[in-house]
């Protein structure tokens, strides 16, 4: 477990699976799920480097503005996400191509 | 023992993330990634980050997921059976992300990374507050600021118009 290179390769796993459920997800929902593991894999990158590459406190200071950044994410695309639904009556994001109805 | 723990924890935050992409039902996944959320808590404690994994645990799971399941239950009639949804091109996404793995491990493996040895901190919530209010001081109130115009926005978006 003391090991640089093992929290890189959970971060990698995290961000391809992230990643893979963006390009596969047709669901607004889940497609926002995968953008979070997204997030949460910089996050262990962010404390990865902190402990072992000497950044120390910094790296954690970093990772509390993603997690800021997430929340104010979520929270914005959930909003979307409730309007596209109310206004095309589906939130799969293929069909909903125009900004307007 | 401690490594035991270290993969089990491992373990969990894969597995789980894994469910996340791959469960037909999108309630399945929202809890699936409760699980990750705390498996990648466990980490950042593996990681002497104990504020970030408290930070964690109460924004990720405590907000962000609720809003998550909230969105669930608000874009689907939880009665019916059209809770599932589909996944497309999974051979190709699969085929593209394992390409990605190979080259960041590739990376991962090849790069020499400075390392330094360090003693854990006895405790980082002290240290995280002084730099919040001394050298990051602009940063935390854009941080601010930007939770607050969210906050207004997702408001305003999800308002339903007279």
């Amino acid at each position: 477990m003391d090991s640089l290179t093992n929290y890189l390769f959970v971060s990698a796993a995290l961000f391809c699976l992230g990643l893979y459920g963006v390009i596969t997800r047709r669901n607004g929902v889940a497609v926002l799920m995968g953008v979070e593991l997204i997030l949460n894999s910089a996050n262990i990158n962010f404390l990865a480097f902190a402990r072992f590459g000497g950044m120390n406190i910094t790296g954690h200071v970093y990772a509390l503005f993603v997690i800021v950044l997430a929340a104010a994410e979520a929270a914005v695309a959930l909003a979307i996400i409730i309007n596209i639904f109310n206004n095309f009556k589906t939130i799969n994001v293929d069909d909903v191509s125009q900004l307007r109805q | 023992m401690v490594d035991l723990v270290f993969w089990i924890v491992v373990g969990i935050t894969i597995a789980s993330a894994v469910m996340v992409v791959q469960s037909k039902q999108l309630l399945y996944s929202a809890i699936a990634l409760l699980f990750t959320f705390v498996g990648v808590a466990g980490l950042y404690i593996f990681l002497w980050a104990d504020f970030i994994a408290v930070v964690q645990v109460v924004v990720y799971v405590g907000g962000i997921l609720v809003l998550i399941v909230f969105g669930i239950m608000l874009t689907n009639k939880i009665t019916s059976v059209n809770i599932s949804h589909t996944s497309v091109q999974r051979g190709i996404g699969a085929t593209v992300v394992l390409g990605i793995l190979a080259g960041i491990g590739f990376m991962i493996i090849n790069t020499p990374w400075y390392q330094v040895a360090a003693t854990e901190p006895a405790q980082t919530t002290e240290t995280i507050g002084r730099l919040l209010m001394m050298d990051y001081l602009l940063p935390f109130e854009v941080a601010s600021l930007l939770l607050l115009g969210a906050l207004i926005g997702a408001t305003t978006l999800s308002r339903k118009e007279d």
